[in-house]
């Protein structure tokens, strides 16, 4: 690895064994209530900004996670990291529940780190370079010489001169480099799942495709999992292994990266496809596969909630609310798709 | 491991890392190239030395009275700035008189600046419930001006050089818990606190190593600017009785023992009045400079 030298915290051993998924979401939900007007006692209802939210991650797997803005990636994301209490539903983190007596949140959060969207807002601005990255050693006991000598060796693996880069604040930085540092920092902790919400969407095309280069390195070398957030499917499509497609605060499909964007099953999976760009002149994209915006999360619709927007929807879609259904490892939240729902029998849509 | 860490450290010792200068280096470096600022902050260290060796340098006795010499105009022999409604030497007292005045504008700022920094910084951290608690209650004082709430508590409170200082902390805490909890609440949100939550660091530590260092500045700035309110209002107290007592030199109430003599000696009569928009001012531009040497956005 050339010449990296782990000074680095232990990382946690494997407990359940290769087969066991990493992380299991199971019925996650969070609703962030409105604010009750004071004076018209309107209001009172929330946000269903996550709303029964169920995947697993497996080891060593990349998870890409798509979805229109607004559709509860990033609030996933930040419920899985625990940096906000989710009302029902839980996690389990290699075959132990978080926040139980085996698995403390503190414990819990040295094994998951998250890398965020804004390179310069997760830096803090009074804290030099190598100082932020030692700084997680340091809260789990690290001598400062110790956390110091392994942030320098990181910054190194990141693709930054340590000599150069490690007594620099973070405004004397590109936004790639703060990346890469953002990187370091979450890799400080030797961590087993990044969470990476967005971390390559505000770099320009070319710094994107570098920091994605040096992603793919590092979790082949340090045996990493990533859940990897994105609204830009061909990222997702090149990195993921596996794809979660979210919509309105659910999983409406998780599947194979290649079953899912050769063979996408559910209609918004494929109206999301749609709208990619081609690259071929002769075949272009000329009506807009999705119109409108998605309804709004404080009072989504009844039935499935895609069936406003949906080509295909049918009567029994605006009643009947579909589970995800399961063949071959490709899982979809659609009528069309679950054998025993009335969407065959159904008239159109009124 | 403990092998490859050793070896490791030698290298990295022999070719020195680059380090940039620090933030409050930032912040000096540009407050030098301000003249106005640093002429202020020449004219508030030359009034505090001079309140500090008063006693030593003043050319009269402050307190020894002549009931000959009274109202003597500026420029009189043996009476450089004139002398008072009692003949003491108006130059020694002006010069003693800086120190209580200077006292009882730095001392109040500074016990607020902790007490409001403090409260504020755990109402902007803690946010919800607290947050709500800590500043409606604040509210509350915000209602009054600070003039009347000095004068009512310091009236409550009953006269003293104490009991002033008292009173202008709790006039002065409430806008800093202010500027506290809005700073505090910005850094909160920000990704790079969540950053150390995730890390697993108790809110403790990412207060001490991730806020202070980014709020404090802002609410030193402030606190800065309310130096020379407390100096005015401590004068202002002193005037109306309720801070220092005579015969003890202090601008204010050298301003109201001299009002009688505002037709025979104006000149000597304004002269505390003279002192005290000096003092205020210098404190006022420098508090300007330093917060135009932080704010740079970097």
């Amino acid at each position: 690895m050339n010449g990296f030298i782990d000074a680095r915290p232990p990382a946690h051993p494997d407990l359940g064994g290769p087969a066991q998924p990493l992380l299991s979401v199971r019925g996650l939900v969070k609703h962030f209530p409105l604010k009750r007007d004071f004076l018209s006692r309107r209001g009172g209802g929330a946000v269903r900004a996550v709303d029964g939210v169920d995947f697993d991650v497996k080891k060593g797997e990349t998870l890409g996670v798509v979805g229109e803005s607004g559709c509860g990636k990033s609030t996933t994301a930040r419920l899985v990291m625990q940096l906000i209490g989710q009302d029902r539903g839980e996690l389990v983190f290699d075959g132990v529940a978080v926040g139980s007596r085996a698995l403390a949140l503190r414990e819990f959060r040295r094994q998951t780190q998250m890398v965020f969207q804004d390179s310069y807002s997760s830096l803090n601005p009074r804290m030099t370079i190598e100082d932020s990255i030692a700084f997680g050693p340091r809260v789990h006991g690290s001598r400062a010489g110790e956390a110091i000598t392994a942030a320098r060796s990181l910054l190194g693996r990141v693709g930054l001169d340590a000599q150069r880069f490690a007594g620099r604040y973070p405004h004397e930085l590109s936004g790639g480099q703060r990346q890469r540092v953002n990187i370091a920092r979450a890799l400080a902790l030797n961590p087993r799942l990044v969470i990476l919400d967005e971390a390559v969407s505000a770099l320009d095309k070319s710094v994107e495709a570098q920091v994605l280069n040096l992603l793919l390195d590092l979790k082949d070398d340090f045996g990493l999992t990533y859940m990897f957030i994105s609204h830009d499917l061909n990222v997702v499509r090149y990195i993921s292994d596996r794809v979660m497609v979210m919509y309105l605060g659910q999983v409406v499909e998780l599947g194979p990266v290649d079953q899912v964007f050769d063979a996408p099953r559910h209609p918004y999976t494929q109206a999301l496809l749609r709208s990619m760009p081609s690259t071929e002149p002769g075949v272009r994209t000329e009506t807009a596969p999705l119109s409108g915006d998605p309804p709004n999360p404080i009072d989504p619709p009844s039935g499935c909630r895609f069936h406003t927007r949906c080509a295909q929807a049918r009567a029994a879609c605006a009643r009947e609310a579909p589970v995800m259904t399961q063949n071959d490892g490709h899982a979809v939240r659609c009528l069309m798709h679950q054998p025993d729902s009335g969407y065959a029998a159904s008239g159109a849509l009124s | 491991m403990t092998d490859s860490v050793a070896s490791l450290a030698a290298p990295a010792n022999a070719t020195p890392i680059a380090r940039s200068p620090g933030y409050w280096s930032n912040v000096v470096r540009r407050l030098r190239r301000d003249p106005v600022a640093l002429a202020a902050g020449a004219l508030i260290l030359a009034l505090i030395v001079m309140a500090i060796l008063a006693p030593w340098i003043s050319p009269a006795d402050p307190f020894q009275a002549s009931m000959l010499k009274r109202l003597r105009p500026i420029g009189t022999e043996g009476y450089p700035l004139g002398a008072d409604e009692l003949g003491r030497d108006m130059l020694s007292r002006l010069m003693l008189g800086a120190r209580l005045s200077l006292f009882m504008g730095i001392v109040p700022v500074i016990a607020a600046f902790v007490v409001g920094s403090a409260i504020g910084i755990l109402a902007g951290y803690a946010g919800g419930w607290t947050n709500t608690l800590i500043m409606r209650v604040v509210d509350v004082f915000y209602a009054f001006p600070s003039v009347l709430l000095a004068i009512a508590l310091s009236g409550t409170l009953g006269a003293g050089i104490f009991n002033a200082i008292l009173s202008l902390t709790i006039v002065f805490v409430p806008q800093i818990v202010r500027v506290a909890e809005s700073v505090t609440t910005q850094v909160r949100r920000s990704d790079y606190v969540d950053a150390a939550r995730a890390s697993g660091a108790a809110p403790l530590t990412i207060v001490r190593a991730h806020v202070l260092s980014n709020v404090l500045g802002p609410i030193f700035v402030y606190s800065t600017s309310l130096i020379s309110v407390s100096m005015i209002l401590a004068s202002g107290l002193s005037f109306l009785g309720l801070g220092v007592r005579p015969p003890e030199p202090e601008w204010g109430l050298m301003l109201n023992t001299l009002r009688t003599a505002i037709y025979t000696q104006p000149w000597v009569a304004a002269l505390p009045g003279v002192m005290i928009f000096i003092t205020s001012m210098s404190f006022n531009l420098l508090s300007d400079g330093l917060r135009s040497a932080m704010e740079v956005k970097e």
